[in-house]
């Protein structure tokens, strides 16, 4: 099984997020994410920069994707999907049907991201008529729906794309048009002065009763758990789950990696290093809570 | 511009049409749609019944299948996309790209909606989905400004319709997973946020209400205050110390004022949200914007919303208070 880096969901400054890479280009990595998935504001590394940037990594060996946005509203942002995506060697990750459509339009193979909505093998063969190559699964998806999309596909005669799930890191759970980070400050989108920088791995949502619940990354929101499908690599690896994604936190990324890294190349699964993501059995994401079993309403 | 308004049963239905809607959008009574709530959406002969209504009044009926069917439960949807064409519905809205596929390859005639579920925010996206599945429209999930909008029905290669009033989803439709997160029942897949049974209110000996979602505390109420239903998106959080509202407070989205600047930019259609309200709702709702709709028409250049109206909306909204929402700069 290969190991990714997934793309910085966060927003850090550019000398730190330079490190950070120059570091990862030394770990045990098959494919690297970059790019800016969550807010077209956040130009600490523009298009260009992060372009430049997976030149420099790709000389690691390691596979290089370039990660669009997940949500685009204006034509700015469209644009600058269109010069991410006519970059001319790297590979993209598409978040949304803009980029789909661009890469579709090119002929350019690509990297189904995690907020597609692929949620049955049908709508995944049209996306392999488009070029995809990839496909990382959906948060909500689990043991039986990957099981069920082998199946059917199968049936129909078609072979899988490469499969990659979320095996570390914070759950992307949502995405809108507000900001909540600026909310949480109390200060307006529009003149938010970037101030997501200072919440290196985002701000972080309890309940009323001081239960932790979720966090806030700009104009995303993720659950507040690191989720780590490590002790299930087994049952991955079975159901022919072929890349672990693992998300970039601000502490530890190097044992976290290598960690994996001794995991994947062992028949052992590993002890867990968070919680446990509860969509993989067809349970709440949320770790500890009941079982909805039975009628969904 | 069609007024399109909601109908979660045939009562509801009927009140649309006699208030004015041009389209009625409905769901069958299962997970075809994107609000499976108990009780709730046609059998068969209902939705036969409610069509023909619609149809003697030179109205038109949309069947909603906008939800995301794993590969298993495909052949449920396929077969709801056969149901709505043998029964006569004017149109489908649907989100996922499978469903879209069969109906345009089985039912060609049968004009495909995109859903505010398929989240598509560009022209690019929207070339898509017209490209693939021959989207005769397209309905903007609520993350656009009006300026946004206006450009995009420029851009755009299908007419464009737009929430007009309602129940305010924040997050971009299609792609919020916080309900899921907590109960393990989707929107996407289940048709349902905040399922009812999951969602439990505790009253205390000091007054005070508690409600949680599958036991995650999502607001507390003092003695006397005002509780809204407990989605994630509208419960009171802590966040650096202080408790609010961290996502949305309890509002509804109301784009009355911006009547003349929709119209004006193309906007083919205003929808309004609510299957899960009564007939009630949907009528007077209806009656408001009909009217709204009717008189800008007239008299375009002075037009101006009339207090009346924005009360009468008011009083159906969410906390009773409405905002522009993401149509305005400031909400964001």
């Amino acid at each position: 099984m290969k190991l990714s880096l997934g793309p910085l969901q966060y927003f850090w400054p550019r000398e730190r997020t330079l490190a950070f890479y120059r570091e990862a280009a030394g770990w045990p990595l098959d494919v690297i994410y970059l790019g800016e998935t969550v807010c077209s504001k956040r130009r600490e590394l523009r298009t260009r920069d992060w372009i430049a940037l997976a030149t420099e990594l790709a000389e690691s060996g390691k596979q290089i994707v370039l990660s669009s946005l997940a949500l685009i509203e204006a034509e700015s942002e469209l644009g600058g999907l269109l010069r991410l995506v006519e970059n001319g060697r790297f590979l993209i990750e598409a978040n949304d049907m803009s980029a789909v459509q661009l890469c579709r339009e090119r002929g350019l193979s690509f990297v189904g991201g995690p907020t597609l909505n692929v949620y049955n093998h049908r709508a995944l063969r049209l996306l392999r008529e488009d070029g995809l190559c990839r496909l990382v699964l959906g948060v909500e998806q689990g043991r039986e729906l990957v099981h069920e999309l082998g199946e059917l596909a199968r049936a129909d005669g078609d072979e899988l794309p490469e499969l990659e799930i979320i095996g570390w890191g914070r759950l992307p759970l949502a995405y809108s048009a507000r900001c909540f980070t600026a909310r949480a400050l109390d200060i307006a989108k529009d003149d938010c002065g970037f101030r997501c920088i200072e919440h290196a791995d985002g701000l972080a949502l309890a309940t009323r009763e001081g239960q932790p619940f979720l966090v806030i990354n700009g104009i995303q929101v993720l659950g507040r758990e690191i989720c780590d499908l490590g002790p299930e690599l087994p049952e991955l690896r079975a159901a022919g789950i072929g890349v672990l994604r693992l998300y970039p936190q601000t502490e530890g990324m190097a044992e976290v990696v290598s960690h994996f890294h001794s995991a994947v190349n062992s028949l052992e699964p590993p002890a867990r290093l968070g919680a446990m993501n509860g969509y993989w059995l067809g349970r709440p994401g949320m770790s500890g809570l009941p079982d909805a079993g039975g009628s969904p309403i | 511009m069609q007024l399109v308004c909601p109908a979660g049963n045939l009562p509801a239905l009927m009140a649309a049409v006699d208030n004015g809607a041009d389209a009625v959008y409905a769901g069958f009574r299962d997970q075809t749609n994107a609000r499976a709530f108990p009780g709730l959406n046609f059998s068969e002969d209902d939705l036969r019944r409610g069509i023909d209504y619609a149809h003697a009044r030179g109205r038109l009926v949309y069947l909603a299948l906008n939800t995301y069917p794993e590969s298993t439960r495909l052949p449920e949807w396929e077969r709801a996309v056969d149901r709505a064409a043998a029964l006569g519905a004017d149109a489908i809205i649907a989100a996922e790209m499978a469903v879209l596929d069969y109906a345009a390859r089985r039912h060609p005639q049968l004009p495909r909606h995109l859903s505010v579920q398929g989240s598509a925010t560009t022209q690019a996206a929207l070339r898509y989905y017209h490209e693939r599945f021959g989207i005769a429209r397209a309905v903007l999930p609520r993350v656009l400004s009006v300026q946004q909008v206006e450009r995009l029905c420029t851009a755009s290669p299908v007419p464009l319709e737009v929430f007009a009033f309602g129940s305010l989803c924040i997050m971009v439709e299609g792609r919020c997973q916080l309900s899921s997160y907590v109960t393990g029942i989707s929107p996407n897949r289940h048709g349902v946020c905040s399922p009812a049974r999951f969602v439990r209110w505790d009253e205390h000996d000091d007054g005070t209400r508690t409600v949680r979602l599958n036991g995650v505390l999502m607001d507390r109420y003092a003695e006397g205050e005002a509780a809204g239903y407990p989605t994630v998106c509208k419960g009171r959080f802590d966040v650096g110390g202080e408790i609010f509202h961290a996502l949305e407070e309890p509002t509804s989205l109301n784009t009355l004022e911006l009547l003349p600047r929709l119209q004006q930019a193309g906007v083919v259609a205003l929808k309004i949200e609510g299957r899960q309200r009564g007939a009630a709702y949907v009528g007077s709702v209806a009656k408001v914007w009909r009217q709204a709709i009717d008189s800008q028409a007239r008299a375009p250049e002075h037009w101006t919303p009339r207090p009346e109206w924005q009360s009468a909306l008011s009083a159906h909204a969410e906390g009773h208070q409405t905002t522009l929402g993401p149509y305005h700069r400031a909400w964001h």
